[in-house]
């Protein structure tokens, strides 16, 4: 059993990138659902109803956001999908994009339908820039067939699509960052309130979503949104992209039922099928980078002894003590021989290298631990720095405006939390951790000096 | 009106005043320290984190407490709403915090810079930051870089408050003059170094809260204690030509703007004292201006420190 599939159920279908083969799939109905018997309104209410959290990273509740659309007379509203996807360890909407684009598009005229925007913005990251040719050829084709332009389907609805590539910055998918760059202005994110939701984009009432989110819409309208919630646990219902990477047998993009178990998703057969190499599992980030690294005895169960299941909740069950997050969906897997020093090391100088230095505790704070990391990876660390950096990282969590500095500063913090002997092994074994890695557990330095 | 309570002072004010400026309405120590902010120029805030102040109650209607520290400039009163600012030990520390990260690269070279004495970051280290420094890294430098024939940008001092930026969006035409690159190489530049040429481009000296952008014409003539602030004007077709003369004897040293309790430009009949760079730059003689008197200063820095009669004293203003 690998599960219900609604995002990705036709992907092996030869051709199903193109317009023909996408219709003849089952593709486009949601449209023609919502425009012929759905009134705007009744969209939302079965978006509602369906759960949908917000796949971008924060799980905000999509139908929440979208009845916080401000309808003010005159003044047009905008629908603009974040596919700007940048986050270390994601690449589930590239994945999406790339095999099945129609789907993307489907959920862009459907949802634009439902928040009454006539005109649409696909933000698409820079480096993509083959996707962004795959997507203005989808949108071509719907546009020959009827489904873009004007009195779509003849039902009176007009809608323009448009896709533009990114500023070549992960700090333009936060989304106020991306609205001002789609502006044509340098990617700095805005203080908040107001909202995008009541000054967005050209300060017009906007709403900003995810790939996978938007495309979650054409199942949701198609089967309902009671259909949706049914599927998966609690508060996390339907089904979520994993991208799987590192040291897995079969890393790759999943698509998952919520509720999933953790072991059962690295371990079994329909999905990475266990640790590379016939190592042993050390420790996993569940979210992409930005999320705490759990060690390997709380991957699988949560501290309380609970299965770990692939969902908002029991990815976070333990808070940033012993939990993490679902975040953006990017499964980071990393065996015995991999060095935890050295991988927050790497994550911090991303996010040194991506803050967009507007504020002084990310623009500092961020540039300031890398160098300090970098320090303590290269055997010229000392205690003291250990230290340091859990109080650099107080520093400039909550403080910022935007929540890159967080992303920052939570790896940080989790990595000290549960592998601080392995940042005192590399400064106490200066020598040795230059040669080998510290591996699972703390042996005895004289057995190999 | 909306009653909001800050340091247990309560103040009514109107709906849509920041925390910041009802605080300023009372003045003294629960006025948070605001090195971005500039109430002048539209946009101006949100960036350096000085001003964060704990909201203990929402407001009335909600009053549960926010849980991270606001920043004061840009967060708006609510009716009820209660503040701590010089009261919480939450916001003495992490303000203690972005002191740090404001020093961390800072080239400290207060002895030949400028801006020494009338400096916003030297008057925050002195009352936040700590006595030794935590950095143990190379720090970040910047060669100076001249910006017009009168301006110099020492972008090592730059604190990236980006209130230049609005000056240069805002009093000038055709701005050159913004932010390149991103995180800790941000540097505030002129897109391949043209020249700030317009007639207002000079406030950004003024607006500036270090020494990284100084006059000139008057670098290194005098550090700023040993000059006599001249309250002084002059019948100018681009700007009201209200200005302060620094003057050493006869001699004036330096053409600046007026500037409030809070170091920003005043307002004078109902508009922001800016002045042209022909008043800052070209008029250094004395037959040039009417030199109306001396001028008070009323701020807390090494400027005043006994060297000048003040209305108030040494001290920042405090509660009546
Ligand atoms: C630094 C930063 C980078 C982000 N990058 C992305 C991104 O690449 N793609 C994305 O969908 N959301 C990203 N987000 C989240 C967006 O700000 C926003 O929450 C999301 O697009 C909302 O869509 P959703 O509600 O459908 O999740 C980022 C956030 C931050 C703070
Ligand atoms: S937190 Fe970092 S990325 Fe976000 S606005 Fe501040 S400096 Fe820019
Ligand atoms: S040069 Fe001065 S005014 Fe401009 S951003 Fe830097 S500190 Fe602020
Ligand atoms: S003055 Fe408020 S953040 Fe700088």
């Amino acid at each position: 059993m690998s599960g219900k599939k609604l995002l990705l159920e036709n992907i092996e279908i030869p051709g199903i990138e193109t317009f023909e083969v996408y219709r003849k799939s089952g593709g486009y109905a949601s449209v023609e659902k919502a425009l012929k018997t759905m009134s705007p309104d009744a969209v939302v209410e079965e978006v509602k109803k369906s759960g949908l959290r917000g796949r971008g990273g924060a799980g905000f509740s999509t139908g929440m956001k979208w009845s916080f659309l401000a309808k003010p007379d005159g003044v047009p509203r905008y629908l603009v999908c974040n596919a700007d996807e940048s986050e270390p360890g994601t690449f589930k909407d590239r994945y999406l994009m790339e095999k099945i684009p129609h789907l993307l598009i489907e959920g862009m005229i459907t949802a634009s339908y439902a928040l009454g925007a006539n005109q649409s913005f696909i933000y698409i990251r820079g480096e993509y820039m083959w996707i962004l040719q795959i997507l203005q050829k989808a949108i071509a084709e719907a546009h020959q067939h009827g489904f873009l332009g004007k009195n779509i389907l003849g039902s009176g609805y007009d809608l323009e699509l448009v896709v533009t590539p990114g500023g070549g910055a992960y700090i333009c998918g936060e989304e106020t960052a991306l609205l001002e760059s789609l502006e044509g202005k340098r990617g700095n994110p805005r203080m908040k309130p107001p909202f995008p939701a009541v000054k967005g984009l050209w300060d017009c009432p906007t709403v900003v979503n995810n790939v996978e989110t938007i495309a979650a819409v054409v199942p949701i309208v198609n089967h309902g949104g009671e259909h949706y919630a049914s599927i998966g646990i609690g508060k996390s219902t339907g089904t979520k992209l994993i991208s799987a990477c590192g040291n897995l047998v079969r890393p790759g993009v999943y698509e998952i039922e919520m509720g999933l178990s953790v072991e059962e998703f690295i371990y079994g057969d329909n999905y990475c099928r266990g640790i590379a190499n016939g190592k042993k599992l050390k420790a996993c980030v569940p979210g992409g980078s930005s999320v705490p690294i759990l060690p390997h005895y709380l991957v699988c169960k949560t501290e309380a002894g609970l299965d770990r299941l692939m969902t908002y909740e029991s990815l976070a069950d333990g808070g940033f003590k012993s939990g993490s997050m679902l975040g953006s969906g990017g499964f980071i897997v990393f065996d015995e021989d991999q060095c935890v020093v050295r991988n927050t090391w790497n994550f911090a100088r991303f996010y040194a290298h991506e803050s967009c230095g507007q504020c002084s505790p990310c623009r500092e704070g961020t540039g300031w631990m890398e160098k300090v990391l970098n320090r303590l990876e290269h055997g010229q660390g000392n205690m003291r720095d250990i230290d340091l950096l859990a109080d650099i990282n107080k520093k400039i969590e909550g403080n910022t405006i935007c929540p890159l500095g967080d992303a920052a500063a939570w790896p940080v913090a989790a990595a000290i939390r549960h592998f601080r002997d392995e940042f005192e092994w590399h400064v106490n074994e200066r020598e040795i951790s230059q040669k080998r890695n510290y591996g699972l557990i703390q042996e005895k330095s004289t057995s190999l000096a | 009106m909306i009653k909001v309570t800050i340091d247990d002072i309560e103040i009514e004010v109107e709906p849509g005043t920041t925390i910041l400026n009802a605080a300023r309405k009372v003045g003294g120590e629960i006025v948070p320290p605001a090195m971005c902010y500039y109430s002048k120029l539209p946009g101006t805030g949100g960036k350096c984190r000085t001003c964060l102040v704990e909201v203990t109650s929402g407001s009335a209607a909600n009053p549960t407490p926010m849980p991270k520290l606001v920043p004061s400039c840009s967060t708006n009163c609510m009716d009820g709403m209660v503040v701590k600012n010089s009261t919480s030990e939450r916001v003495f520390e992490n303000r203690g915090g972005i002191v740090e990260f404001l020093l961390i690269n800072h080239p400290l070279d207060c002895p030949v810079c400028d801006q020494a004495g009338e400096c916003h970051l030297q008057d925050l280290a002195y009352e936040h930051g700590a006595q030794k420094t935590r950095y143990e890294e190379e720090r970040r430098t910047f060669e100076p870089i001249e910006i017009g024939e009168n301006i110099k940008l020492h972008m090592n001092r730059c604190i990236l408050c980006y209130r230049c930026v609005q000056v240069a969006n805002q009093l000038t035409e055709d701005r050159v003059h913004g932010v390149l690159y991103r995180g800790e190489h941000a540097e505030i530049s002129t897109y391949i170094e043209n020249a700030l040429d317009t007639d207002f481009i000079g406030n950004v000296i003024d607006v500036c809260p270090v020494g990284a952008l100084t006059d000139r014409t008057a670098r290194f003539k005098s550090r700023v204690w040993f000059l006599k602030p001249m309250e002084a004007e002059c019948s100018c077709s681009k700007c009201a030509g209200k200005a302060v003369l620094w003057m050493f004897g006869d001699e004036i040293y330096r053409v600046t703007t007026r500037k409030d309790h809070y170091d920003e430009v005043e307002t004078i009949d109902d508009k922001t004292a800016w002045i042209c760079d022909e008043c800052r730059f070209e008029k250094k003689d004395k037959s040039q201006w009417n030199i109306i008197g001396p001028r008070e200063v009323d701020r807390h820095s090494v400027i005043s420190q006994g060297k000048y009669e003040t209305k108030i004293g040494n001290q920042p203003k405090k509660i009546e």
